[in-house]
């Protein structure tokens, strides 16, 4: 293949790579889509939690176990877990990216970032599909209602 | 192609503007709003971390869960969770004003992040009374 040489001072331009794919436009694009949805998802979320009755002080075992009872707000928790994980490890990828001049800390707190999102994707996934809302033993007045209506 | 480039760059370099051509980042608005994006971003991880912690303790017992979501429940705790919705809102919003710049026009960008700041300010209103209200009335 023959060189060819640029013109000097030619505009930089991005040559394409020829295959493979862009991972950084992806996650690029990833951003400002997961970035959308999540804003409906939180701030339902906020919503639901801090504003509606009593909000905060209304939070105990009972109230999420009769959410995560609800394939509706099951569905809502995991998309904005996996959503909300990725989308704050890229960014904390990218702050590592910008400020640590050593490659060596990048490796270590780029490999950090993505043992934190990996390991609590799988916990919260868990917790969400594995819920049980009346476990054995527990005292009758911190379980939802419908638990001893059986 | 390689003459007709550099007539491009040359007729940029002539613009009679004094600002640095092609970046949002450098000064103002642009500037300050890109650094509240980081600030609040890295907030809002770092307590999404421990938000999920504290969740999955709904799967250890019922008693470790309301010990713990307890604490979130004093008055100090409350003003956390004010400045963390705080935080979010911000990000929210600045991250939509992002999107209109790359997706739809750089243009207005100055103008956006005062619009941000405008529903900012409207949203605030509507939450913090009435959380401020729950946390100090139980």
């Amino acid at each position: 293949m023959s060189t060819t040489i640029e013109a000097p001072r030619s505009p930089y331009s991005r040559s394409p790579k020829k295959r493979g794919i862009n991972w950084e436009k992806w996650g690029w694009i990833y951003m400002r889509v997961s970035g959308v949805v999540l804003v409906v998802l939180i701030f339902g979320h906020l919503f639901v939690n801090l504003m509606v009755g009593e909000g905060v002080s209304a939070l105990n075992f009972a109230f999420v176990a009769g959410k995560l009872t609800t394939p509706f707000w099951m569905v809502w928790d995991v998309l904005m877990l996996w959503l909300a994980l990725i989308h704050g490890g890229n960014g904390m990828r990218t702050l590592v990216n910008d400020y640590a001049t050593q490659r060596l800390t990048r490796g270590i707190l780029k490999s950090a970032i993505l043992a934190a999102v990996v390991i609590l994707i799988v916990l919260g996934t868990l917790v969400v599909f594995t819920f049980d809302p009346c476990p054995a033993g527990a005292p009758a007045d911190l379980l939802p209602s419908f638990c001893s209506a059986s | 192609m390689p003459q007709q480039a550099a007539e491009t760059h040359t007729s940029q370099q002539k613009t009679a503007s004094r600002r640095p051509a092609g970046t949002l980042y450098r000064g103002r608005e642009g500037m300050w709003s890109w650094v509240l994006h980081r600030i609040t971003g890295v907030a809002i991880f770092f307590f999404l971390l421990v938000h999920i912690l504290d969740t999955a303790l709904v799967r250890v017992s019922p008693e470790a869960y309301n010990a713990v979501i307890s604490s979130y429940q004093t008055p100090i705790m409350g003003l956390g969770e004010t400045a963390l919705v705080a935080a979010i809102v911000f990000h929210a919003f600045n991250g939509i004003r992002i999107i209109l710049i790359d997706f739809w026009n750089a243009k207005y960008q100055r103008l956006m992040f005062y619009v941000v700041i405008g529903l900012w300010v409207v949203t605030m209103l509507g939450f913090v009374p009435r959380h401020l209200i729950n946390v100090f009335s139980h």
